[in-house]
């Protein structure tokens, strides 16, 4: 309990020094609620290390708890039990567990994670359970068997499953994301090529190889195909990548320079179109097909993202009032509305819920200007906004969690960039992928 | 070649339109047409005629403007000025001009236009046609565009580049042109390609209305992925802050 007050007082400070800082902008909210951090209590939860069932389980079981221990601390809804608090005891099976040790203090876990993990041949297998340890007579709310292939990645896998598992039962029925993928840009030797990794950083590897500049990579909703846009003798034109075919697949160029797609949750791909010779926003089918002009103002209209709640609403970076400025309109291209009241506003996309676009903002912009530009939140209903990032460099291309927790974003740019994550209350920010990663994308589920 | 205005003709039109309509109301031998007050006799509309002679020239020589109008109280030729309401004049223009005639009276205004080609004549191109300049020259003939500050509008010193470049263009007309769209680091990558577009289609548009063929012209925008310059200064950025003309092989 002290702990907790301690941790408590921590938060107080940081909210305090966050408060500060944006003093000049004091007439933005500390209301805006984004799912995390909302006054509820997290639940606290530990993540006993797993008994290994094998001889040869020891590299396996480690990267498994590690995992484990990282997927339910990301997760933005528990507060977990420090591994050098918890028992000696690694309970494999629910015969073995003894609740009082997890419900004393300093450990006082409302529920614990628990397990065996052993390696059968090449498959590896995990035993898992979660006890309430307030219920001494049923305790058992989760009891499940995994296999995988026997490397670390099936491990990872399992880590992973089991997270996801454990975040939907007791995180309010919102699935984890510890299966999510992230795709982004990737600079070396002169070009760009688009990767992936796993939501946590691991399992980093290249995706295209295309040995050009390819930029804005997005994932469609089944997780099939890669949209993104690349150079080419006729400069930059959407490209499609068919992640069941491992390979490029063709989608037609209507003309111009065509950049930054978006995918609707039902599969229509939205993007910037310069074939009438200004940058308009266009609406497309999966294949290209059946192209519709969406606005019709002059000056660049780029970066669409879709309302991923309706799919009937798209956000998108306008500069046909000078600098870029975050706009929403219906899907066919009435109703626009303009978000931001000034500054330079790039890069938005919406949040799973509907009610938010996170975006770029430098709200000093301009020759000399002290401006930084950071990561900013807006509820659309109200116009209110909350900064997420400050101080930690230039920062651009939020791109929101499927379960609207996170927020993975790019600090820096060019071949310093970086790939970085937080919650989507500004929280927990940590690094997810090094030097010339760029422009990150998060799956849809 | 006459330019006339039509006003007079759309009166009698009227009038006659009016007159059949009428007539068609024949049928009813008990209902005379309502009366109706003649309109007031109107001052009568200016008219106004223009002609060059020769309609076409090389550059240098000049041409007879020939102009007459009628009802008219004044009468001005934009890029000449008030003149006579009847008369002729000597201009030597040093491009193709759209000589435009203002005549005003009491009746209106009217207007006559005349356009006046001039022939440039082409520059001597070493060797044949087909032979390509080296990029040096070409740099030397065709200077890049540079930008204002997230602008994609050309200032007075684009002005002044674009039309070098189209005087070139249009003197050695076997050149295929390649515009880059260029911005500047800061700013975002996507918004950037958007807006160096823009600025290639700035500069464009500018060759086109200085007579360069659209289909002779190719536009890429590179944004920011590109740059010339990759300092953190000022002039710097502007360096990259540019439309810059390639040969398109």
């Amino acid at each position: 309990m002290v702990n907790r007050k301690r941790l408590t007082l921590v938060k107080m400070a940081a909210v305090a020094v966050v408060v500060l800082f944006s003093s000049a902008a004091l007439h933005a909210q500390d209301n805006v609620f984004t799912g995390t951090n909302t006054g509820a209590d997290r639940i606290r939860i530990a993540a006993a290390n797993f008994r290994a069932g094998s001889a040869d389980a020891g590299s396996l079981k480690q990267t498994f708890d590690s995992v484990l221990f990282n997927d339910l601390q990301n997760a933005g809804v528990f507060d977990l039990v420090s591994k050098s608090m918890q028992p000696q005891s690694t309970p494999g099976t629910p015969q073995e567990m003894r609740l009082d040790e997890w419900t004393a203090a300093p450990v006082s876990a409302a529920y614990v994670a628990f397990g065996s993990l052993s390696v059968a041949g090449n498959r590896v297998v995990v035993n898992a359970y979660v006890d309430d340890t307030h219920n001494a007579q049923y305790p058992q709310v989760l009891g499940k068997q995994y296999t995988e292939a026997n490397d670390e990645n099936g491990a990872r896998t399992i880590a992973h499953k089991l997270a996801d598992e454990i975040i939907l039962r007791l995180g309010g029925g919102i699935a984890g994301i510890a299966e999510s993928k992230i795709y982004f840009v990737r600079a070396g030797g002169g070009t760009k090529e688009i990767w992936a990794m796993d939501y946590d950083g691991a399992n980093a590897h290249a995706v295209t190889h295309l040995s050009t500049i390819s930029l804005s990579p997005r994932v469609s909703p089944d997780n099939s195909r890669i949209a993104f846009s690349s150079l080419g003798k006729d400069g930059f034109q959407i490209r499609m990548y068919s992640l069941l075919l491992n390979r490029p697949i063709s989608f037609p160029s209507g003309g111009g320079t065509n950049l930054s797609p978006a995918w609707s949750s039902n599969g229509q791909l939205a993007y910037s179109s310069s074939r009438t010779g200004d940058p308009e926003i266009y609406i497309t089918d999966a294949n290209g097909g059946g192209a519709r002009r969406v606005t019709n103002s002059r000056g660049p209209d780029v970066s669409p993202t879709w309302n991923p709640k309706t799919g009937s609403q798209i956000a998108f970076i306008s500069g046909r009032s000078g600098l870029p400025q975050v706009y929403i309109m219906d899907a066919d291209g009435a109703g626009v509305q303009r978000m931001t009241d000034g500054g330079y506003a790039t890069s938005v996309s919406w949040s799973p819920n509907g009610q938010f676009l996170a975006f770029a903002w430098d709200r000093k912009y301009g020759p000399g200007a002290p401006g930084g530009q950071d990561i900013y939140v807006m509820e659309i209903a109200s116009k209110r906004w909350i900064q997420l990032t400050n101080g930690i460099g230039r920062c651009d291309f939020p791109s929101w969690s499927p379960d609207g927790r996170h927020i993975v974003f790019a600090v820096g740019s060019g071949a310093r960039a970086e790939v970085w994550t937080m919650l989507a209350d500004g929280t927990g920010k940590h690094k997810l992928a090094g030097t010339g990663s760029d422009m990150p994308n998060w799956s849809f589920r | 070649m006459r330019l006339q205005t039509t006003r007079t003709k759309s009166i009698v039109t009227t009038a006659m339109a009016a007159m059949l309509l009428l007539a068609g109301c024949h049928k009813k031998q008990s209902a005379p047409p309502p009366y109706t007050a003649p309109p007031a006799a109107p001052a009568a509309a200016p008219t106004a005629t223009l002609t060059a002679e020769p309609a076409t020239i090389d550059l240098g020589q000049s041409v007879v403007l020939t102009w007459h109008t009628t009802n008219a109280t004044s009468v001005s030729i934009d890029g000449v000025g008030p003149v006579n309401l009847n008369g002729t004049t000597n201009v030597t223009p040093s491009n193709s001009t759209n000589f435009h005639l203002v005549a005003t009276g009491d009746g209106g205004t009217a207007d006559a236009n005349f356009r006046v080609t001039v022939r440039v004549p082409a520059a001597p191109v070493a060797g044949t046609s087909s032979d390509l300049p080296d990029d040096a020259t070409f740099h030397a003939a065709v200077p890049d565009v540079f930008f204002d500050y997230d602008s994609y509008d050309l200032n007075p010193a684009g002005h002044t580049a674009t039309q070098q470049a189209a005087t070139y263009l249009n003197q050695h007309s076997n050149i295929k042109l390649l515009i880059g769209g260029y911005c500047d680091e800061r700013g975002s990558a996507e918004y950037n390609l958007a807006l160096g577009e823009n600025r290639a289609n700035a500069a464009k548009t500018a060759l086109v209305n200085a007579g360069v063929s659209a289909s002779r012209i190719r536009v890429i925008s590179y944004g920011k992925e590109k740059q010339f310059c990759t300092e953190q200064n000022e002039s710097c950025w502007q360096q990259n802050r540019r439309a810059q003309f390639n040969i398109d092989r």
